[in-house]
């Protein structure tokens, strides 16, 4: 649980230790810069990624698999409540890291988004557009002083008639990337290393359910 | 400016005229319930005044496993209608919540949207049957018109249908007593029977048909066009 000043001192501590410089008075607003070009407001929305379960996402051979590791808060809670992974249209996966509030409002855009692009063209949505969008959409927070930025990182695995399948994540700062592989959350470093170690052009889609399950759990509370 | 559309000359200068007529439309469909579900079928023609357009064109529309739609009336309207409906079941898709839309509740979406349009004087000039199994087991017939009327009963008909065949369909529900005493067979023989008299009688229908079948347990299916 986060003791609100014991977390206030280590988040100080980490910042004296981790940065030449201290963020103080730079951090205020997500519409102010730092003397080295930094936006804090932003990284600190990273942070709120950082301390949530780890999602790991596989680009295989014959598709995409994402993997999210939920917390078991409280054994009052009905299973299958705290959804992580959404479906965002027949052909889009959504797994969220961080805030899940945000990653709702996330989720509720990418639908939206999806559903406009259908109505237009009358197609699926490609994996890259939408993935372009919700960038676009995470991105507009991080400029009015009025909006914080969204504290989730998302996940897409896609599939478009174009390209094939494909996965991508999406993060507070608007930055978007497709990958082969990825982690986010807690466990990401150690995960990414496990990824690495994959062959990911020969691994299909069951076999990856099983490689992220085991990847989930090594790297959990490491 | 006056327009040539139909009623224009009657209508006040700055009335609207565009929506008062449709003009590539589809004929009757009929529908009857029967013991293992409910069955609806319609001919594949969409006319375009006396012209027979379009040969082989869709009126049933599969909503999804439990539900399927048919339509009489303006063929434009029915495409923007079946976008609405699918978008209603990617929703349901995305929830992911083990439920998806009960025909009852898309007779109901369709009767709103269709009320909704024909108050602000636009209205989707069709008149739409909904078929299909709820998910408590029961079977669902109704029909939705162009203002918004709905009504559900074991046996429908729009269009001519309503002249030509309604009498037909009660005739063969009398024999059988009930749906529960109406057999597959039956069902199929009576709106094949229906069918035929409307290519006779109806000169904006075709012999090309299709039936549309939400049986009990599995799945919505429309039959490929025959003759």
């Amino acid at each position: 649980s986060r003791d609100p000043p014991f977390f206030f001192l280590f988040f100080l501590s980490l910042c004296l230790t981790l940065f030449s410089t201290m963020s103080a008075g730079y951090d205020l607003s997500v519409t102010t810069y730092s003397p080295e070009g930094r936006v804090f407001q932003v990284e600190y929305a990273g942070k709120a990624i950082d301390n949530s379960g780890t999602v790991v996402g596989l680009r295989c051979k014959d598709g995409v698999v994402l993997g999210v590791e939920k917390f078991v808060i409280s054994k009052m809670i009905v299973e299958g409540s705290n959804r992580r992974v959404f479906n965002v249209d027949r052909h889009v996966g959504l797994a969220a890291a961080g805030l899940a509030p945000d990653a709702r409002q996330v989720v509720a855009r990418a639908r939206a988004e999806a559903s406009n692009y259908r109505s237009h063209f009358k197609d699926d949505i490609p994996g890259r557009v939408l993935a372009e969008r919700l960038a676009s959409f995470l991105h507009v927070s991080t400029w009015y002083w009025a909006l914080r930025p969204f504290g989730c990182a998302v996940l897409l695995a896609t599939h478009d008639v174009r390209k094939g399948h494909a996965l991508f994540l999406v993060e507070p700062s608007g930055v978007m990337n497709g990958y082969y592989g990825c982690a986010t959350g807690k466990g990401k470093q150690g995960a990414k290393t496990e990824i690495e170690k994959l062959n990911l052009s020969e691994l299909t889609c069951r076999e990856a359910v099983n490689e992220i399950a085991k990847i989930i759990y090594r790297v959990h509370d490491e | 400016p006056k327009s040539s559309a139909a009623g224009a000359h009657f209508a006040p200068d700055d009335a609207r005229t565009h929506t008062k007529e449709p003009i590539v439309t589809g004929s009757s469909v009929i529908g009857i319930q029967y013991n293992g579900g409910v069955m609806i079928a319609s001919d594949t023609l969409a006319s375009y005044g006396n012209m027979s357009r379009f040969k082989e064109l869709s009126r049933l529309y599969r909503v999804s496993s439990r539900c399927v739609v048919g339509m009489t009336g303006e063929l434009s309207d029915f495409q923007y209608i079946t976008e609405l409906l699918d978008s209603l079941v990617r929703r349901d898709f995305n929830l992911d919540d083990g439920h998806s839309i009960d025909p009852s509740e898309v007779h109901q979406y369709l009767t709103r949207v269709l009320y909704n349009r024909r108050n602000d004087f636009n209205p989707l000039w069709n008149y739409l049957v909904v078929a299909g199994m709820n998910s408590d087991g029961s079977q669902f017939l109704g029909v939705v018109d162009l203002v918004g009327t709905n009504f559900s009963d074991t046996l429908v008909a729009t269009g001519f249908g309503v002249h030509l065949t309604l009498a037909l369909l009660r005739k063969a529900m009398d024999e059988a007593g009930s749906p529960a005493g109406m057999t597959r067979e039956k069902a199929r023989e009576t709106l094949e029977a229906c069918l035929r008299v409307l290519f006779y009688r109806d000169c904006r229908a075709s012999n090309r048909v299709q039936i549309a079948d939400v049986p009990l347990d599995g799945e919505s299916t429309i039959s490929e066009p025959y003759y």
